[in-house]
């Protein structure tokens, strides 16, 4: 119950956001809207904890930040290897062992490693990622697990059982 | 001014993605190359949009987003499954 | 004083966005196969795509454009990492393998 309140709040104030139209006809049919869409959410009952995760919220900005100069350098080094070519190429393709404890915490480090230009995560399984790169020096930089002991900062203390 | 640059700039980028797609050569070269079709079409929308005194195409531009990840996500389950219904359940885990 | 700061900034922030893409644009010919050719093109989705959203975001004239910006901008964050992941398991699940350091020059 709580969740569905969670992600019928997200929905209202999203749709508010968007529309910039408040008369009562459109609202009632963003109401509407609203209503069907958390009505298919439930009977496919994906409304669980990870659909509104806000137990997170307050330590994600710090991490976004921290991520956002990780692609930048990242950035810079993937430009650097495409203009000089094959040269500058050395693909690895490896597993990383990891250790996040919970589902959410493993999907947002996976997704990190994609979005950090030069690193692509390909399968989670049995806690390893395993992992696609441009070279293999940034696997390195992976396994020292910097990337992997922030997420895991970010998971509530309670949760981490 | 700088929007021209940059409108001009995507369009370089789409002509490119376009030969890659044309080229493959496997097909998941062509499904990349389209997505990042997609990515650079939200782009464009967007910038037009500033170009032209039109901001209001922005919200074209964020339903593409939206359907061009679902696109590629469908042509790639399509693509391994044979049908679009099937329903993954491996990835399941006990420890969770 | 500070609007020309501004706009200077959205100018850079468009310019070095673009001259992103048409290098991972470069990158789609540049790099030998499938897997490598995946990192050049996320390498637009998670900065190009911000960079020009951005650069756009502080010329936005009011804020129901800019809302719309930084929602595009977080699908965009969402969304391409998953595709990209999405691609990449498809093609290795097919049996595409992929280009490992030693092997290069054949490819």
């Amino acid at each position: 119950m709580k969740s569905t309140l969670g992600l019928t709040t997200t929905l209202v104030i999203f749709w508010l956001l968007l529309s910039g139209h408040y008369t009562g006809l459109i609202l009632s049919l963003g109401a509407l809207s609203i209503a069907l869409v958390v009505w298919i959410a439930r009977r496919m009952d994906v409304v669980d904890h990870e659909v509104a995760p806000v137990h997170f919220t307050p330590k994600l900005i710090g991490y976004w930040l921290w991520l956002a100069g990780e692609i930048i350098k990242s950035t810079f080094d993937v430009t650097r290897r495409v203009l000089r070519g094959r040269g500058a190429l050395h693909p690895a393709y490896e597993d990383v062992p990891i250790d996040q404890g919970t589902a959410m915490s493993e999907t947002i480090l996976a997704n990190s490693i994609t979005l950090t230009p030069g690193t692509l995560s390909v399968d989670v399984r049995n806690d390893v990622i395993r992992v696609h790169t441009v070279h293999k020096d940034l696997l390195v930089s992976l396994r020292e697990g910097g990337m992997a002991r922030r997420v895991k900062a970010l998971e509530p203390k309670a949760k981490q059982s | 001014m700088m929007f021209a640059a940059a409108m001009l700039a995507i369009l370089i980028t789409m002509a490119l993605t376009l030969a890659r797609a044309v080229l493959g050569p496997t097909v998941y070269d062509r499904i990349m190359a389209v997505n990042l079709f997609g990515t650079k079409t939200v782009l464009f929308i967007a910038v037009v949009g500033f170009l032209f005194g039109r901001p209001e195409f922005l919200d074209i531009a964020l339903v593409y987003a939206l359907i061009n990840f679902i696109g590629t996500v469908a042509v790639l389950k399509l693509m391994h499954y044979g049908e679009l219904g099937w329903v993954d359940t491996s990835w399941e885990r006990d420890d969770l | 004083m500070l609007p020309q700061i501004l706009d200077g900034l959205s100018w850079a922030l468009l310019l070095v966005g673009s001259g992103f893409t048409i290098i991972s644009g470069i990158g789609l010919f540049r790099m030998p196969e499938f897997f490598t050719r995946t990192h050049a093109a996320g390498m637009t989705d998670s900065m190009a795509a911000i960079m020009i959203l951005g650069g756009l975001l502080l010329q936005a004239p009011d804020w129901m454009v800019a809302v719309r910006l930084i929602a595009i901008a977080a699908f965009l964050a969402l969304t391409s990492p998953t595709a990209s992941h999405a691609l990449a398991q498809a093609a290795l699940a097919d049996g595409l393998k992929p280009l490992l350091g030693g092997q290069q020059g054949k490819g």
